[in-house]
């Protein structure tokens, strides 16, 4: 109970956010691993290399990073209760992180079509999982964000509620730098 | 908001109100015993199973069960015994207990609380369900791969298995990060992290290992399920997959599970013995960061369950000498055990005969588990019943014995009534003997190279002695628990009044009444010890042995001083949980019902988020203004 007065002066949904993304860590780890271990190991194509495009990629990487920005610029403006720019980022923070789960389904999409399918082979089964249960956490995020933004203009977001905005900007962060380790491990060094 | 009008003292009116008030219930005291009553109740499904299992094998060519039927009873064995009575009957002591232990009003989230237990339950259901369609998963616990397989386990009980352990597994993710803040967050004024409770001290370490080794599993579950149900290709060779992948995100579970099996025992044994021996704990330091470097090291030990996959001479040494340097903290912590009894005023009362029985057996499974962690003597064990002996010996020596320490340590606590003595050491005896009578041939026949999970074996193998004694153990285990249950309802019929501190307790559970009133501490007491009631009892002496009890007033005033506000009752959760439920069930009947449980969740949540938490505005005492129910 956040009125009440707390060991470490943390209120507890912060924390535990906190804790609960060191289970996360774990989760994609696990996820991320087996990507690795199998890496290579199809039997039959398409490959990372033949498929994988990297600039767009890039393109949805930004605008998931700029999506961070916006969030903390949101949280700023509940803090200080300056409503008209809390509606503006949380805005902002739902229509980027939109924008990437919408790059995403292209990507799927556009590899379905190229014959990468869960079934193919071992990468498109480690890939579409991996990538798929990230986009899966930046849905549940940008539900979140719809959320706190119809809170906003219902007039029920003020000052006294930034800690709901602060927990929930814990979270899109957390799944913003997943996805970073992602793009890094899929992407780039393949 | 309802408010039911308290009495006090006794509050015997804490278990008091309708079904209702159950399903709705966010007090941790009531959620820690609803996951008593369903392990418990789990514990006889768990144990009928084992029991045909025994019959099965108590002769030669055993004609009691099929193999097709044997498979199905080990495996539901179990995953019951693990996910449904040993968690869950750790949770209920922990629900109840740390809460009072730290000094707190109820759990950081009450009602994420009784959405991990409901979560749970359903799960626990769903599991069982299999058992009415006619087919439990056959899989063992470990559902290794391939056996798992939509290629060789058509049928639906994997599924069941799956999804179902699946669920449990989001209940203990929730639960743990609810207890992991609750802990480190809600402790009494001075409560500092030394002066926790070792129980309590031995949860969080529990809490954090959940956290940690539910995620891989639950992903090893989603490849399982990928493969079954959508055709990928994760643990199948023929497409470049290798069935080890299961083995390695198991048992990176799989081992830290362990520990989460036995800390909690660990929890207890070091409580009940200071009480009982009217000393502090021996070493109680060293028992702390024990218990954090078993728990640490545990992530780094997981394929000294996989040596015969041949993973090669450098990483089995690597895991078998990272096995063994677990033995040095385990050894602290049974020396310091042993310590504390060593010179003390000793009470000879049930719990204490619990936690002892739990040393000593937990001393034999320990042992056999270095043995296990040499390589060459772990491929020659590996599948025998030596691994069978050396489990239970963990698992029921070590866990059971000492949760059954820690029931009727805090029976009087939890029910307000003092349980049977002479029923409790009859349990005790008898189940000591059944234990030991079932267990201990095991390492024989085991030596013998009998196999595990094998339904029958010819009669000139020689195995039938050994299995005729294990199978007579386990009915005298049975026994036992009957004559718990016989004690457990006597007691609560007609058991004589517990008052606040029947065992001259240290910690602050002791401090307020039996059962402890809804909102726990009328005042939130300022903690300056580690046994602040035997300070408040005794005075600054470690020397309390000699004390005779002083009947004097516990520090706890029935009537708080001032309005408390407790969080509401809430039918969100469990309606939540519902939802998460019908996701997982629903995949085994239709899309259509899957979509059902999201709606049934998303619905659940958002009430649950939006409902007000506290019962603002109204005296804790009395009837409410309006009254009612
Ligand atoms: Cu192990």
């Amino acid at each position: 109970m956040d009125s009440h007065a707390t060991t470490f002066g943390v209120p507890s949904r912060k924390m535990a956010m906190w804790v609960f993304i060191a289970s996360e860590c774990m989760f994609f780890g696990s996820l991320i691993a087996t990507y690795l271990s199998y890496e290579g190991k199809s039997l039959v194509g398409p490959t990372p290399e033949e498929i994988l495009n990297i600039p767009l990629t890039s393109v949805s990487t930004f605008v998931l990073l700029m999506s961070s920005l916006a969030m903390v610029l949101a949280l700023d403006a509940v803090q200080t209760g300056d409503r008209r720019l809390a509606r503006l980022w949380l805005g902002a923070v739902i229509v980027l992180g939109g924008l990437f789960l919408g790059g995403q389904v292209y990507e799927f999409n556009h590899f379905y079509h190229e014959g990468l399918t869960l079934q193919q082979n071992l990468f498109g089964a480690t890939f579409f999982v991996l990538t798929g249960f990230h986009g899966a956490h930046v849905t549940v995020g940008v539900i979140w964000m719809v959320t706190l933004l119809v809170m906003s203009l219902r007039g029920r977001l003020g000052p006294e509620r930034s800690l709901d905005v602060e927990v929930a900007g814990l979270y899109w962060h957390f799944v913003d730098v997943v996805w970073i380790v992602i793009f890094t491990v899929v992407y780039l060094i393949q | 908001m309802s408010v039911r009008a308290m009495t006090a003292p006794g509050h015997e009116s804490l278990y008091s109100g309708g079904m209702r008030s159950w399903l709705t219930t966010v007090d941790h005291k009531r959620i820690g015993v609803l996951y008593g009553i369903s392990a418990l109740f789990y514990f006889v499904v768990g144990g009928v199973e084992a029991l045909i299992i025994r019959l099965q094998l108590a002769s030669a060519d055993g004609t009691v069960v099929g193999a097709d039927t044997f498979n199905q009873l080990f495996t539901m064995h179990g995953t019951t015994m693990v996910f449904l009575v040993l968690m869950p009957l750790s949770a209920a002591l922990f629900n109840y207990m740390i809460p009072l232990m730290i000094g707190a009003r109820d759990v950081a989230f009450p009602r994420l609380n009784a959405f991990s237990f409901w979560t749970f339950l359903f799960g626990s259901l769903l599991l069982n369900l299999s058992f009415l369609v006619g087919n439990p998963p056959d899989a063992g616990w470990f559902g290794y791969a391939n056996l798992t397989s939509k290629q060789y386990n058509p049928g639906m009980g994997i599924d069941f298995w799956l999804l179902s352990v699946q669920i449990m597994g989001i209940a203990s993710i929730a639960s743990a990060v609810n207890f992991t803040v609750t802990i480190l967050n809600m402790r009494a004024h001075g409560m500092s992290l030394m002066r926790m409770p070792l129980f309590v001290w031995m949860a969080l370490i529990v809490q954090v290992l959940m956290l940690l080794a539910f995620p891989p599993i639950t992903v090893a579950f989603i490849y399982l399920m990928f493969d079954r149900f959508f055709g990928t290709h994760f643990y199948i060779p023929d497409a470049g997959g290798t069935p080890i992948l299961w083995q390695h995100l198991f048992w990176i579970f799989g081992h830290p599970e362990v520990y989460i099996l036995i800390l909690p025992s660990f929890g207890v044994v070091s409580e009940v013995l200071p009480t009982f021996s009217r000393k502090p704990l021996f070493g109680a330091p060293f028992m702390i960061f024990s218990g954090i470097l078993i728990g640490f090291l545990g992530f780094g030990v997981w394929s000294h369950h996989m040596f015969t996959t041949g993973l090669g001479a450098v990483a089995d040494t690597a895991f078998s000498l990272a096995t063994m340097l677990i033995a040095i903290p385990t050894g602290v912590k049974i020396f310091n055990w042993i310590a504390t009894l060593w010179g003390g005023h000793i009470h000879f009362k049930t719990p204490l005969y619990f936690a002892v029985g739990m040393v000593g057996l937990f001393i034999i499974g320990g042992l056999s588990g270095i043995m296990h962690a040499s390589p060459p003597v772990d491929i020659q064990q590996h599948d025998t019943y030596f691994v069978v002996a050396h489990l239970h010996y963990v698992f029921f020596g070590g866990t059971v014995f000492g949760l059954f320490a820690g029931i009727y340590y805090w029976w009087p606590k939890i029910t307000g009534r003092m349980i049977g003595e002479g029923l409790g050491k009859l349990h005790f005896w008898l189940m000591f003997i059944g234990m030991n009578l079932t267990f201990f041939p095991m390492h024989f026949l085991g030596m013998d190279g009998m196999p595990r999970r094998i339904y029958t074996y010819a009669a000139d193998l020689g195995w039938e002695r050994w299995n005729l004694i294990a199978t007579v153990g386990a009915f005298v285990i049975a026994v036992s628990v009957l004559v718990f249950f016989v004690n457990a309802v006597r007691s609560v019929r007609a058991g004589e009044p517990a008052g606040g501190d029947p065992w001259d307790g240290a910690t602050l559970e002791w401090t307020m009444s039996s059962p402890p009133p809804e909102y726990n501490f009328a005042i939130v007491p300022v903690v300056n010890s580690a046994r602040p009631f035997w300070l408040h009892k005794f005075g600054p002496t470690r020397d309390i042995s000699t004390r005779t009890r002083e009947e004097g007033t516990p520090p706890q005033p029935d009537t708080p001083p001032e309005r408390i506000d407790l969080p509401s009752p809430s039918g969100w959760p469990i309606l939540a949980a519902l939802g998460l439920s019908l996701v997982g069930g629903g995949a085994l009947v239709g899309l259509w019902l899957v979509l059902v449980g999201v709606a049934v969740l998303v619905f659940g949540v958002y009430r649950w988020a939006f409902q007000p938490l506290e019962r603002l505005g109204h005296p804790t005492f009395g009837p409410a203004p309006g009254g009612g129910r």
